[in-house]
């Protein structure tokens, strides 16, 4: 056994059993995800959300996806086939690939490289295209509208994601994901994590990331009170499934992100509990409900106050903050609180 | 062939189609589409060759940033591009000119190609200066600490031309409403707002 891990063929069928796993877990709570977050928006508006299908409407997003898989898919005439059909998959396939880089547990990764917070960086910022080709393919007036407001907004808050990662990366001295989460690790639990050194930039990533996947209050690209639905207007069936779920797991994926940055990634929150996959999931969900409960309870932004929130408050003042952390870090005060490479954290 | 060599002819192969395909697609979205597979590909590219840092920035920058704007701009233009077209096929023979003479002159720059002595002596050196660091951190150094000012000037050259090009289309307008977001937010509800009890049948008078 041992042997025939280490042939060409052993290593193919490992990363293949490896990718599959992720794609399985990724999908399955793909379901679950989308059923919370209906229940949750529900239960802020005093609804039942879905209760039909299955015990609690557990089953809801499967019959769904179903239905969206079965149903016929409508291009309309005018538009530019090949790049319309490409569109959500870009967007679905770009939310995928991120993944192949989140460490889950120690060692828990497929592919432990050194850049991967750039990587990831570098997906996210790729993913504006499904956007963009969706809504120039369709060859109509609203979803055209959709994907210029979705780029502008994008290109906007990825200045400020990258800037605030910047801050951690500098704390940290890597830029692998692993490294990032074994800096946080120390005799205090909780109070290691970099959300402490780190504190104001907790929100403006939070609320980057919002801006990032299109979630309201900025959901201005698919604005359904002055857009129709923005650039899925012409989408039907297994595209708008794959958009959908494109726009869901990038959710996810920045949850994930957001626990390991800030939040420790698999690390316990209470010195002697063991670390583990667990408290990944956990906190992954944490966020997601986060995230569901700012669909629920705040009122979409106007495009000129987005704008002016991404490049007037959030560049200059995450900007500030990296001065901040490099001067902390370089002189290594607060006991190497902000230089974890330096006290061996 | 090892899993790399067959990478490195897949993605090579990719660049040269996609930069092929730039050229001649029709539409000028479907160009911008093939010049961002050229990018990822040449991206693929500095992978194989241990250049990953290079590698994340060539996405990041030109495919996540600049190719979005190339993107825009051509989904903007109104142009008529079978007419462009047409004309551009008077210059057929003058292009074509330029492009074998190019052609001739990498030919021969290439065909005398040789690796100096000292390319071998440097990057030894450099490997030896850098140690185990990973190419980021390399990088890192270089640009930081012995470049430093060369980087900044670089910065400040960059920055003068953001100004420029900001001073050259800066226009104020007076004629326009403009929204004052602070001013918004700070509305007080009680100098805006009235509460009147309205009686039935009387109005307000």
């Amino acid at each position: 056994m041992e042997g025939f891990i280490a042939t060409p063929v052993g290593i193919t069928l490992v990363l293949v059993a490896q990718c599959v796993m992720i794609v399985a877990f990724v999908m399955i709570s793909l379901l679950f995800l989308v059923y919370a977050d209906r229940k949750i928006w529900a239960a802020v508006q005093m609804r039942r959300g879905p209760n039909v299908v299955g015990v609690f409407g557990i089953l809801q997003s499967v019959a769904d996806a179903l239905k969206y898989v079965l149903k016929e898919i409508v291009i309309p005439a005018g538009s530019d086939r090949t790049v319309f059909l490409m569109a959500p998959l870009v967007s679905f396939v770009l939310a995928m690939v991120a993944w192949s880089v989140i460490p889950f547990a120690e060692g828990w990764v497929l592919a432990d490289i050194n850049v991967a917070i750039l990587f990831i960086f570098a997906v996210s910022s790729l993913e504006v295209y499904g956007v963009i080709m969706g809504g120039w393919a369709s060859n109509s007036k609203y979803p055209f509208l959709g994907s210029l407001r979705s780029a502008a907004q994008m290109i906007s808050y990825e200045v400020s994601l990258g800037l605030i990662i910047i801050g951690i990366i500098i704390s940290t001295g890597s830029l692998n994901l692993s490294d990032i989460v074994r800096a946080q690790d120390g005799d205090f639990g909780l109070f290691n994590w970099y959300w402490l050194p780190h504190f104001p930039m907790v929100f403006l990533f939070f609320i980057s990331c919002l801006a990032e996947t299109n979630r309201p209050p900025f959901d201005l690209p698919e604005a359904e009170s002055e857009l129709v639905a923005g650039y899925q207007v012409e989408y039907s069936s297994t595209p708008f499934l794959l958009f959908m779920a494109g726009e869901y797991i990038a959710m996810w994926l920045l949850s994930a992100v957001t626990a390991i940055l800030f939040f420790g990634g698999w690390l316990s929150p209470i010195p002697g509990l063991p670390d583990g996959a667990f408290w990944m999931v956990l906190k992954m969900a944490f966020f997601f409900f986060l995230f569901a409960m700012v669909k629920a309870v705040v009122p979409r932004f106007r495009y000129d106050q987005l704008m002016r929130l991404g490049w007037k408050v959030f560049l200059p003042f995450s900007l500030v903050w990296v001065v901040l952390v490099s001067f902390l870090a370089h002189f290594e005060l607060f006991g190497g609180f902000y230089a974890r490479w330096a006290v061996g954290g | 062939m090892t899993p790399a060599d067959f990478a490195f002819y897949v993605f090579a192969i990719l660049v040269v189609a996609a930069g092929l395909f730039t050229v001649v697609a029709r539409h000028p979205v479907h160009s911008v589409l093939w010049l961002i597979l050229a990018f990822l590909s040449s991206a693929g590219l500095f992978v194989l060759m241990g250049a990953e840092f290079v590698a994340m920035l060539l996405v990041i920058v030109y495919v996540g940033a600049v190719a979005v704007l190339f993107l825009f701009v051509v989904m903007m233009l109104d142009v008529d591009f079978a007419s462009l077209k047409a004309e551009m096929a008077k210059f057929v023979p003058i292009a074509l000119l330029i492009g074998v003479v190019i052609l001739m002159q990498l030919g021969i720059v290439f065909g005398v190609w040789e690796a100096s002595d000292l390319a071998a002596v440097n990057v030894a050196a450099s490997r030896e200066a850098f140690g185990g660091a990973s190419n980021t951190q390399a990088i890192g150094q270089l640009v930081y600490d012995e470049y430093l000012l060369l980087f900044q000037l670089s910065g400040l050259i960059l920055l003068v031309a953001m100004i420029g090009a900001i001073v050259l289309t800066l226009r104020h307008r007076t004629d326009v409403k403009r929204q004052d977001v602070v001013q918004q937010i700070m509305r007080d509800p009680k100098k805006t707002m009235e509460m009147r009890d309205v009686k039935s049948g009387q109005g307000l008078g």
